[in-house]
């Protein structure tokens, strides 16, 4: 079901059949091309797919945007162990929602998508990583694969084609750290949910220690098009270097939020303004944060900007995950600040100083601070303490916390000495942050 | 060395073999990368983030302890950056952590502490309320202080990697994160508390020295355990003649960073109530204190009236005294006594071992060569209950060198976890289960054999046999119980053979039954040693019975007369440990009333007017030693600076028959000590105690 009207400006490949009825029963999915392209990369060498997958430009959806094709080409050819597919579907960047639509509407897109690269590696087995949080997924993907593997689509011999493939669905247990591939690969195994150091890394030492694929729900969901229709033809859709279009989660402040596939490249005022139908209450835009909350903010005035890989980063923040949260002129940035800390405060996994005590004291302070006990030279701790996780901690979640806050600092620091100008809180104000220390 | 990786540190060229990682490229060289997680033969964390250095090329700063070195790599560990990098780790670590400093046990020796002095912030920028959590209580000997703790993951290594045990995990998240027994609130383990040593802060304390002492009001003396046979260096912390802890925090010994619970806590029976701090004479039937003239005059004058009678003594050695004590007593009873009649309890069959070896000294394997050999089989011993250091060089050379591991015991070990093949054989069937072995054995290149008390008499011999058959270059280890019981036998406590294994010079004498069983005795001289215990009799009602004791043992209740020993903690010389290295014993604390075997040996002899057998020192005793006992000529550096020096005592053939009917193994426990254990409250109290058995699948069992 969908949760948002689809906008005319879309261009739906990956969300094509969203619409139709039982978007996400196996028959609607085979009546409209549902399993071609794995049969058409059957006939394909592994070389050929991943060549037609590097050459759709196509890039990891789940933030990091590493090309796909050059990830797949990592795993060696001739490994003594046997090779997994994983899929990260433990989307929890906050701001991001569109794996959750790509497996309600549409999950045998995923499993094709996760057969495709497992033809391509010669893997004989994949799991889907859900995160806890998505119970109703892990039943959604359930039923998909014992569709699959009813209709012959998964299990041994698929449909005569001499190949097998067994196909798990896995639980996370709430922990946003998970969603780092290697700390995803960790709880998998049964482990504790902390990251690995790295190199190996996955393609050559990945789960049980084997060969693997890791890639993002909406990764394995744009590669059945690909094959179908060639890999230029998905790179076409979008900008040079940045391949096909993207699921955009457009949230916050707009008239119209939804999650709207949208080619790469696409400008984000236009995002706002003509897909999302403007902000909203007739207010002014303040501030966007472009992909996911661990993105450095951008300023209304940087909004002006194609929305792919490499212009988002030209202008210092990142495309992320796609979640574009908008924000109006009302907005309190501390807030904001202290609002997306509280998150990387309680996600930390605590396994390294940095990261662990970091985020903890920024949350601390940032609460303080927003309670009206701030001083002036708190606004230049918060931004240190920040820059002294940045790029030193053991895995990316540090940095996910600190730039950011870092981006807040830089970006709106009259609005955090304006917080000082405040007095300090009413009786009732300082007995909250008693509680809330 | 052509292969060797060239790379540059500070502006220092250097080069390194493939592989080494930075951090040691770097500290061989004597630059410090500062580091907590970062435990040498433990796997890898990185996640003190201490040991950051700036990599040329590498756009973000590198963790050093991740990192190996690689041709060309430019390497800065002295930079404004990595400086800001460490103040701003430490200042981030000291946010949570409680500066409890003046009363914590680790304040002097803390190596937060001394991180902090070196690249620490003068002042901390946190003003927030820390975060709290109460202390517990994990074990008899282990206590926990979450605020305390960095969370550098050594202790949970050392337990799941080091010892094979795996009692310590990670509980909850991000700053909450805490370090947790894995089976609920408590731990069931070895309770070796190497988690405690290894804690570079006082997040883990000891039951016996927490918020006793400072550690600067102590002296330090390294000495030996006197309970197993391993050997193993513990470091005695003394105050006012008090042990307040035992540890080997400076991993020096034989054990490196090995220390178990009664290297570690069982020091506790030198204060025990029970402990004898004066001379007891029998009087009608009841001990009274006496004076130590008193004592020594009605032994003396006894001794003197026996042997000229040419009356039967009967003299019983320990196996935990030191060799001088040993040599004194044995050269005592042979030369102003007369008598052959000398014996100990027997854990292990020394003279077939080394008569079947023939003299060979390249086939005694070291501890060291635990840790290096390809492969070793274990034959009848539960060697992590047993002989832990043992247990613990072979577990640190599978997971280091992936050695194969060969067990044939009675029930299942720990060693099974990693052992290419476990065989359960009572122990007449043993040697048949090595035998079926042979081809994989034979197929490593090298092996090591340990063996226990199963194994003895002419099953040794057909051991060694089977070993030289093999093709292949063969060490043995002959497994034996006590802090010197290797010691006893090569210093001649024993009827047949004088010291290092030479014919006694007359006839043998009684062996330790004979001397129980012998109504006509007419002097028993027990030094040491309990062989009363468990309710064993003693035939010769008449006889004189002096004892020399730290406890009223079942043995030391039978005395005519008692003198108050000083235990192992309490004097100096050297011990021989299971595999055959000498090392020193030092004098730790002095408890009144007591005085050390070899002093009471001088006493006696003076007392009966026999100068010659006054020892001036133990030095000058061991000198003798050296001079009559073949190995014993070891390097004094070596043994005065803490070294071990193998011994191989034989050379040739031993002449004696065997008599593996005297041989028997206490079979103690991590838990139990023969009857020194029954003192130490610390050992009595784990919990474990109960249920711990040999071959109880080598982990306590519920």
């Amino acid at each position: 079901m969908l949760f948002n009207e689809p906008s005319p400006l879309e261009v739906k490949v990956l969300s094509r059949r969203f619409e139709l009825p039982n978007s996400a029963s196996i028959d609607t999915f085979l009546a409209n091309d549902g399993y071609k392209a794995f049969m058409k990369a059957v006939a394909m060498t592994p070389d050929d797919i991943i060549n037609e997958v590097k050459a759709s430009n196509l890039r990891g959806r789940g933030g990091a945007g590493f090309p796909t094709g050059m990830k797949w080409s990592f795993v060696p050819r001739n490994a003594d162990k046997p090779k997994y597919i994983v899929v990260n579907a433990d989307e929890s960047e906050p701001g991001t929602c569109k794996d959750r639509v790509l497996m309600e509407n549409d999950p045998h897109q995923l499993l094709e998508g996760i057969l495709i690269a497992a033809l391509a590696v010669g893997a004989k087995a994949g799991y889907i990583y859900i995160r806890g949080e998505y119970r109703y997924l892990i039943e959604i993907m359930d039923k998909a694969i014992a569709e699959a593997y009813s209709k012959g689509w998964l299990g041994k011999n698929i449909n005569g084609t001499g190949i097998d493939f067994d196909c798990y669905t896995h639980s996370g247990a709430g922990a946003y750290e998970c969603g780092e591939e290697s700390a995803l690969l960790e709880s998998l195994e049964g482990k504790r949910g902390i990251p690995r150091i790295r190199p190996p890394f996955p393609a050559v030492s990945g789960a049980w220690q084997s060969p693997t694929v890791l890639n993002n729900v909406e990764t394995y969901c744009a590669v059945p098009s690909i094959i179908l229709n060639g890999g230029k033809w998905f790179a076409d859709l979008g900008t040079p270097k940045n391949g096909g279009t993207r699921m955009f989660c457009l949230s916050g402040h707009v008239n119209k939020p939804g999650v709207y596939e949208l080619p790469m490249g696409f400008n984000l005022l236009r995002m706002i303004n003509e897909v999302g139908g403007g902000v909203w209450h007739g207010r002014k835009l303040k501030a966007v944060v472009p992909g996911g909350s661990s993105c450095p903010v951008l300023r209304a005035d940087e909004c002006d900007v194609a929305m792919d890989y490499d212009s988002v980063a030209k202008i210092g923040s990142m495309l992320g995950s796609g979640g574009v949260m908008v924000m109006d002129e009302t907005t309190d940035i501390v807030r904001v600040a202290l609002r997306t800390m509280k998150f990387y405060q309680h996600e930390s996994c605590g396994w390294c100083i940095p990261c662990r005590e970091g985020t903890t004291w920024l949350k601390k302070l940032l609460q303080r601070f927003d309670d009206g006990h701030g001083q002036s030279s708190d606004v230049n701790l918060i931004g240190e303490v920040a820059k002294n996780m940045l790029g030193r901690t053991f895995c990316p979640l540090g940095d996910a916390a600190a730039m950011p806050t870092i981006a807040f600092v830089e970006k709106f620091r009259h609005e955090f000495e304006a917080k000082l100008a405040v007095a300090p809180g009413s009786f009732e104000d300082s007995s909250r942050l008693i509680q809330v220390v | 060395m052509a292969d060797l990786v060239n790379l540059t540190i500070d502006g220092r060229p250097i080069q390194a073999a493939p592989g080494t990682l930075v951090i040691e490229a770097a500290r061989t060289h004597g630059i410090e990368v500062p580091a907590f997680c970062y435990v040498p033969g433990f796997s890898l964390q990185a996640a003190c983030r201490m040991c950051l250095v700036e990599v040329e090329k590498m756009p973000k700063l590198q963790t050093a302890c991740t990192l190996a070195v690689g041709e060309g790599m430019v390497v800065r560990t002295d930079s404004p950056v990595i400086k800001q990098a460490r103040k701003s780790m430490l200042e981030l670590l000291l946010t949570n952590h409680p500066l409890d400093c003046p009363v914590c046990d680790k304040g002097g020796e803390c190596e937060l502490q001394d991180m902090v002095f070196a690249y620490g912030a003068g002042e901390s920028r946190f003003t927030e309320v820390k975060h709290h959590v109460d202390e517990k209580q994990f074990s008899p000997v282990v206590f926990f202080d979450a605020p305390r703790c960095i969370l550098c993951y050594r202790c949970v290594r050392a337990c799941n990697e080091g010892m094979g045990v795996g009692a310590l995990g990670v509980v909850y998240r991000g700053v909450v994160s805490e370090i947790a027994p894995s089976h609920g609130d408590h731990l069931e383990c070895d309770e070796c508390g190497q988690c405690i040593d290894i804690c570079p802060v006082g997040a883990l304390t000891s039951e016996s020295y927490r918020y006793k002492a400072r550690p600067w009001e102590m002296n330090h003396t390294g000495t030996i355990c006197t309970h197993c046979s391993n050997g193993c260096k513990t470091t005695l912390g003394v105050r006012n003649d008090h042990i307040l802890r035992g540890n080997n925090r400076d991993q020096s010994g034989i054990n490196g960073d090995f220390l178990c619970i009664k290297g570690r806590y069982a020091f506790d029976f030198t204060h025990h109530p029970e402990r004898l701090q004066s001379p007891l004479l029998k009087v009608n039937g009841e001990f009274q204190p006496v004076s130590w003239s008193r004592a020594l005059l009605a032994v003396a004058k006894k001794f003197g009236e026996v042997k000229a009678a040419g009356g039967k003594f009967g003299v019983v050695g320990s196996n935990h005294t030191s060799n001088e004590e040993n040599y004194w007593l044995q050269k005592f009873a042979r030369e102003v006594l007369n008598t052959n009649s000398i014996d100990h309890h027997r854990t292990g069959d020394l003279p077939t071992f080394f008569d079947a070896l023939s003299g060979r000294t390249d086939a005694l394997a070291t501890v060291a060569d635990l840790y290096n050999t390809k492969a070793a089989l274990v034959i009848g011993a539960d060697l992590s209950q047993q002989q832990p250091l043992l247990a613990y060089q072979l577990r640190a050379n599978w997971r280091h060198h992936q050695a194969a591991i060969y067990t044939v015991t009675e029930g299942p070990v720990r060693e099974r976890k990693y052992a290419r093949q476990m065989r359960i054989a009572q122990p007449a069937q043993q040697m048949d289960a090595v035998e079926s072995l042979r081809t994989e054995l034979a197929s490593h290149g090298e092996l090591v054999i340990l063996f226990g008390d199963t194994i003895k008499g002419d099953a040794i011999r057909r051991l060694v046999a089977f070993g030289d058959s093999l093709g292949v270059p063969v060490k043995y280890v002959c497994l034996v119980d006590y802090s010197n019981s290797r010691g006893a036998a090569d210093m001649g406590l024993l009827p047949d053979l004088a010291a290092g294994y030479h014919a006694a010079a007359s006839t043998p004498g009684l062996t330790l039954p004979e001397m129980l069983g012998a109504t006509d005795l007419d002097v028993l001289w027990v030094v040491g040693a309990n062989p009363l215990a468990g309710g064993a009799s003693f035939a010769a009602s008449n006889a004189f019975v002096v004892v020399q004791e730290m406890f009223m043992t079942e043995t030391a209740k039978r005395a005519d007369v008692i003198f108050p020993a000083a235990s192992a903690y309490e004097k100096d010389g050297t011990v021989t440990n299971v595999t055959g290295e000498v090392q020193q014993l030092r004098r730790a604390l002095k408890t009144m009333g007591t005085k050390p075997d070899l002093e009471i040996f001088g006493s006696i002899a003076k007392e009966m007017g026999i100068r010659d057998f006054i020892p001036a020192n133990p030095e000058a005793v061991f000198d003798q030693i050296r001079a009559n006992v073949r190995g014993y000529n070891v390097p004094l550096p070596i043994l005065r600076t803490g070294g071990a020096a193998l011994t191989m005592p034989v050379n040739g053939r031993v002449p004696v028959a065997s008599r593996p009917d005297l041989v028997q193994s206490n079979r103690d426990t991590l838990f139990t000590s023969g009857s020194l254990g029954r003192y130490s409250d610390k050992l009595n109290n784990v919990m474990e105690r109960d249920r711990v058995r040999l071959y109880d699948s080598g982990v306590t069992a519920p």
